[in-house]
C-alpha cells in the first residue's frame, strides 16, 4: 500500500504509533525524490513503501503504480533516499530460494548469500532421501523477492478504498469515505491488496452474493493463522494494524475519513515462528 | 439533457424520411413514457433517480464528471433506498476517543504551585523526555512527538508520587490487543517489599510444603517412592541488586495507571529464553508455552525487560567509571557498580562510530545462564544440606566440579559481543551525512531489533520499541517432550495365565477327584491340622 506522496508528512507522523519514524533529513529528501521520480518514470502515483534495515545500510524502498493499481507496481530502492535503482521483478528462482536465506540484509546490493536447498524425494516411505544443493542469490534479488512476498502476504486496504472498473482496472475509490469505527475494528472489513487466492476457491453462491466492484479481493481474516493485530489508538480515533508475520509492517486508518496507508519498516525476514507464538 | 434529446431527434430525422413534428413529439413520448414507468420493485423510478443525479452533477460540477458518474448514481440510489431495518441493530459502542481524552486530561491539568519554582521541583527525577525524541528521531525511531509529550506528562505523574530516585522511558512493546509503556526507575532499597511478592513467596512456598503433606498421611500400602531430586532453586536477587536492580512500570496507554511489575526471578528468566510468545496487553494473562510458563504475562515481561536491558543498554565510553573503593577490592570478582565520571565531557563522533564499536560500553550487568548477574554455587547449598542426610557424598563431589558462569564484566565495550553467526551485534551509523557537524551518533542492535541508543555530546539515552523478541538467524522450535519412560520389562511375575479349556478342566477335575478319593483321610487330618494352625 504505502503512502502516497500527497499526504506524505501528515500520513508519516501516525505510522509512528508503530516506531515507524524517519528522521527531517530523509522526510525532505524523500519529498523531493517521490515528486521527481513520478514525473521521470510516468507514474500515475507515488508511494513510499517502507525501508528494509540493513547492517551497513538500509533499503528506502518506493512503489510507483500505473493505471491498474493492482497489477502495474514497481519498486524503486535508495541507500541514501535520492539516487534510486530501479528493481526488476523477482524471477521463480529467487523467489524459491528467498525464504531459505539465513542472515539479515547487508546493505550491499551485489552482496552474495549462500543458500542451501533441500529436497526431500520419497517422503515417509523408507526410500526417503534428502537432497541438498547450494546456490547463491545476489541480495538485489532477494530484496526484490522479499518485496514481492510482503506485498502478497502483507499490504492490506479498507474494504471500499479500491474499486474494480468495468474495464478491468483497479483504481483508487474516489468516493470512499471511510469505514466506521466498529466495522474498522474487524479483519474482515480488510482485504489483501493482491490478485486473489482464496476468493476464487470460493463456492459460486457464495460470490454471487457479494459486490462485484467492491469485493473482488480476499479478506484477511481468513489468513491461517491469524498474524494481525488490530488496535484503536487515540481512543479510537485512530486504527493501527500491525502484522505478526511480518514484524515491522503496520498500517493505520482513520475511521469515517478517507485517509489510510501503511509502511514496512524492519529487518525484511519472516516470522516463521507465528503459530508457536499466539 | 438537452444535448442527448437532440442528438435522439437527429437519428430520428435521418431513419424517417419524413421530418413530421408530431411524429417527433411521439418518440419523444414514448421515451418519456418508458422511462417513467421504468420503477424497480424498491419504488425507484427510473425519471426521478436520472433527474437526480443530473441535478447532483450541475450542482457540484467535479471535474472528473465522467468518471464520477457512476458513483454518483450508487450513492443517491443507496441514499433514497429505505433501509432496511434490522431487529438486530448495531448499539453504538462508547465513545472510546472520548474516554481516554477524558482519561487524559487531568495529565493536563497545572498543580498548583504555592512555592515558586524552587530547588526541589528543578530536582526532579524526571527526564527530558522531548529532547530525547528529537534525537531519537534523527535516528530513525521514536514514537512520534505527540505520543512522546503524553509519555512526558505521564512519567511526571508517575515522579510526582515521589519516592523515586531517578526515572527514565525504558521504552513501547507491542502487543497483540494493547501496547505497553516502560517506565525504569531506581528506587530506594529499603523500600517496603510489594504485597504481591509476599503472597507470591507464600504461594511458593505451599506448593513445597504439599507433596510432604501427602507422604504423611499416605496410606499404608506405600508407592515406591521416587529418588528424583529436584535440582535446587536458584535464589532471586533482590530489589536493588543484579536483575532487579530498578522498578518497572508499565501502562496501557499514557495516563493509564501505572503498575508496578514484580520482581523477576532466575526461573523465569531462564524459562522465558526458551519460550516465544507475542505479549497480549493483559499482565494477568496466562502464557500458554511448551514448556510451561510458570507465571503470568507480567512476569514474562518483566523477564523480557531484564533480557533486553541486559543486553542493549549501551553508554558511551567514558561516561561511568568505577568507584576507587571498587577498585581496591577488584579480586572479589565483577565489580557491580560504578558512578557517573564527573569529568565526562562527551564523546567525540568518530570515537562513538568507531568501527570496532569500542565507543559504547554496556553499563547493565551480563545475566549468566542461570538468571543471575552474579553466580550462585549451587554446592554451597548442598553443604549446609549435607549435615541433615550424609549419604549424599557423592553428590558433594559432583557439584564441587561445577565450574563457576562468568559473563563479561561491566563497561565492556559493544564491540566485544559475540556475533549473531556473521553478523555484528550492532550497527553503529550517524544521523546526518549532509550536516555532520550537528548530527547524531546511533547505534542499533541487530541481536534485539528494535533497541536503540544515541548519543551527542555527553546526552545519551536507550530506547526499545518493538514486539519484545529476540533475533534469531534459525526457525524457533519448542523444545521436545521428554521420552517416554521405558516399559516395564515383562515377567513371569506379572504375566497373564491363559485360560483353561474345557478338557483340560475335565482333566483337572478328574485328577482331583482321584486324589480327593485316595488321600479322603489324609484330608482330614490335613483339616485339623489347618485348623491348628488358624488358632
Amino acid at each position: 500500500m504505502g503512502i502516497e506522496a500527497k499526504d506524505f508528512s501528515l500520513d508519516l507522523d501516525l505510522l509512528a504509533y508503530s516506531g515507524i519514524v524517519f528522521s527531517p533529513e530523509q522526510r525532505a529528501a524523500l519529498q523531493t525524490s517521490l515528486v521527481i521520480l513520478k514525473e521521470q518514470y510516468k507514474f500515475k502515483t507515488i508511494h513510499l513503501w517502507g525501508k528494509i534495515l540493513g547492517i551497513t545500510e538500509d533499503y528506502y524502498i518506493i512503489q510507483g503504480r500505473q493505471k491498474d493499481e493492482l497489477k502495474d507496481r514497481q519498486f524503486l530502492y535508495s541507500l541514501d533516499c535520492i539516487n534510486w535503482n530501479m528493481l526488476t521483478p523477482p524471477g521463480d528462482e529467487a523467489k524459491e530460494l528467498t525464504p531459505q536465506c539465513q542472515g539479515r540484509f547487508t546493505g550491499d546490493p551485489s552482496h552474495d548469500f549462500d543458500v542451501t536447498k533441500y529436497t526431500v524425494s520419497n517422503e515417509d516411505t523408507e526410500e526417503e532421501n534428502i537432497e541438498e544443493y547450494k546456490s547463491q542469490l545476489r541480495e538485489e534479488e532477494r530484496l526484490a523477492a522479499t518485496l514481492w512476498k510482503i506485498e502478497q502476504d502483507a499490504i492490506i486496504i479498507p474494504r471500499g478504498s479500491y474499486v474494480l472498473q468495468p474495464n478491468g482496472n483497479v483504481e483508487r475509490n474516489r468516493t470512499f469515505e471511510g469505514l466506521t469505527v466498529t466495522e474498522s475494528g474487524k479483519l474482515s472489513n480488510y482485504f489483501h491488496f493482491r490478485e486473489p487466492i482464496t476468493l476464487q476457491q470460493k463456492s459460486l453462491i457464495h460470490r454471487a452474493t457479494l459486490d462485484k466492484s467492491l469485493h473482488f479481493l480476499d479478506t484477511i481474516d481468513e489468513d491461517v493463522p491469524k498474524g494481525w493485530s488490530v488496535q484503536y489508538e487515540r481512543g479510537s480515533g485512530l486504527v493501527q494494524i500491525r502484522s505478526l508475520k511480518w514484524p515491522g509492517m503496520a498500517f493505520f486508518h482513520i475511521p469515517e475519513t478517507n485517509r489510510y496507508g501503511s509502511l514496512y519498516c524492519g529487518v525484511g525476514e519472516e516470522n516463521k515462528d507465528l503459530p508457536f507464538m499466539l | 439533457m438537452s444535448t442527448t434529446i437532440n442528438s435522439f431527434n437527429g437519428d430520428q430525422q435521418q431513419s424517417s424520411s419524413s421530418p413530421d413534428v408530431g411524429d417527433l413529439e411521439k418518440h419523444y413520448i414514448d421515451a418519456k413514457a418508458f422511462i417513467l414507468s421504468a420503477t424497480t420493485k424498491d419504488g425507484i423510478n427510473l425519471y426521478d433517480h436520472l433527474a437526480h443525479c443530473i441535478s447532483q452533477l450541475l450542482t457540484d460540477q467535479p471535474r472528473e464528471a465522467t468518471d464520477l458518474v457512476e458513483d454518483i448514481s450508487k450513492t443517491i440510489k443507496s441514499e433514497t433506498t429505505p433501509t432496511q431495518h434490522d431487529t438486530l441493530r448495531d448499539r453504538p459502542a462508547p465513545d472510546s476517543e472520548h474516554c481516554l481524552a477524558a482519561e487524559q486530561k487531568p495529565l493536563f491539568e497545572k498543580v498548583d504551585h504555592n512555592e515558586e519554582l524552587d530547588d526541589e521541583a528543578l530536582q526532579s527525577p524526571l527526564p527530558h523526555i522531548l529532547e530525547q525524541a528529537y534525537y531519537f528521531e534523527q535516528a530513525g525511531i521514536g514514537l512520534g512527538k505527540d505520543e512522546s509529550y503524553r509519555i512526558w506528562l505521564a512519567l511526571k505523574q508517575l515522579a510526582d508520587k515521589g519516592q523515586i530516585d531517578k526515572l527514565r522511558f525504558w521504552g513501547k512493546i507491542f502487543g497483540t490487543q494493547k501496547n505497553y509503556f516502560i517506565a525504569e526507575a531506581e528506587q530506594n532499597v529499603d523500600d517496603e517489599t510489594d504485597e504481591n511478592e509476599l503472597h507470591e513467596e507464600a504461594h511458593i512456598s505451599d506448593d513445597n510444603r504439599h507433596p510432604n503433606e501427602e507422604e504423611m498421611d499416605g496410606e499404608e500400602d506405600m508407592l515406591p517412592k521416587s529418588n528424583y531430586k529436584p535440582p535446587p532453586v536458584v535464589p532471586k536477587e533482590e530489589r536493588g541488586t543484579g536483575v532487579n536492580k530498578y522498578t518497572y512500570y508499565v501502562c496501557n496507554h499514557p495516563g493509564g495507571v501505572w503498575v508496578k511489575l514484580p520482581i523477576v526471578t532466575p526461573a523465569q528468566i531462564s524459562q522465558a529464553r526458551l519460550i516465544k510468545h507475542y505479549f497480549t496487553g493483559d499482565l494477568n494473562k496466562e502464557i500458554t508455552s511448551y514448556p510451561a510458563y510458570s507465571g503470568t504475562e507480567r512476569n514474562y515481561l518483566r523477564a523480557q525487560i531484564a533480557r533486553i536491558s541486559a543486553t542493549s543498554s549501551v553508554s558511551p565510553a567514558g561516561k561511568f567509571k568505577f568507584s576507587e573503593e571498587e577498585e581496591e577490592t577488584e579480586d572479589e570478582g565483577a565489580r557491580e557498580s560504578y558512578q557517573e565520571n564527573e569529568d565526562f565531557k562527551g564523546a567525540t563522533l568518530s570515537e562513538l562510530l568507531d568501527e570496532e564499536l569500542n565507543g559504547w560500553v554496556h553499563h547493565v550487568q551480563y545475566i549468566l545462564p542461570q538468571g543471575r548477574t552474579k553466580w550462585w554455587n549451587p554446592g554451597e547449598n548442598v553443604d549446609k544440606e549435607e549435615e541433615e542426610n550424609e549419604e549424599e557424598e557423592e553428590m558433594k563431589a559432583e557439584t564441587e566440579e561445577i565450574e563457576p558462569e562468568q559473563g563479561p564484566p561491566l563497561l565492556t565495550p559493544i564491540g566485544a559481543d559475540a556475533e549473531i553467526q556473521t553478523t555484528k551485534a550492532w550497527t553503529a551509523r550517524i544521523s546526518s551525512h549532509l550536516i555532520p557537524q550537528y548530527a547524531c551518533a546511533f547505534v542499533r542492535s541487530n541481536l534485539w531489533p528494535g533497541s536503540y541508543a544515541f548519543a551527542r555530546g555527553a546526552v545519551w539515552e536507550n530506547i526499545y520499541v518493538g514486539f519484545g523478541h529476540k533475533y534469531a538467524t534459525s526457525d524457533y522450535g519448542p523444545e521436545l517432550p521428554p521420552l517416554p519412560a521405558n516399559e516395564y520389562s515383562d515377567g513371569p511375575e506379572i504375566g497373564e495365565a491363559e485360560d483353561p479349556s474345557p478338557e483340560e478342566e475335565a482333566k483337572a477335575r478328574a485328577a482331583e477327584e482321584q486324589a480327593a478319593d485316595e488321600g479322603e483321610e489324609e484330608e482330614a487330618e490335613e483339616e485339623i491340622d489347618n485348623e491348628d494352625d488358624d488358632n
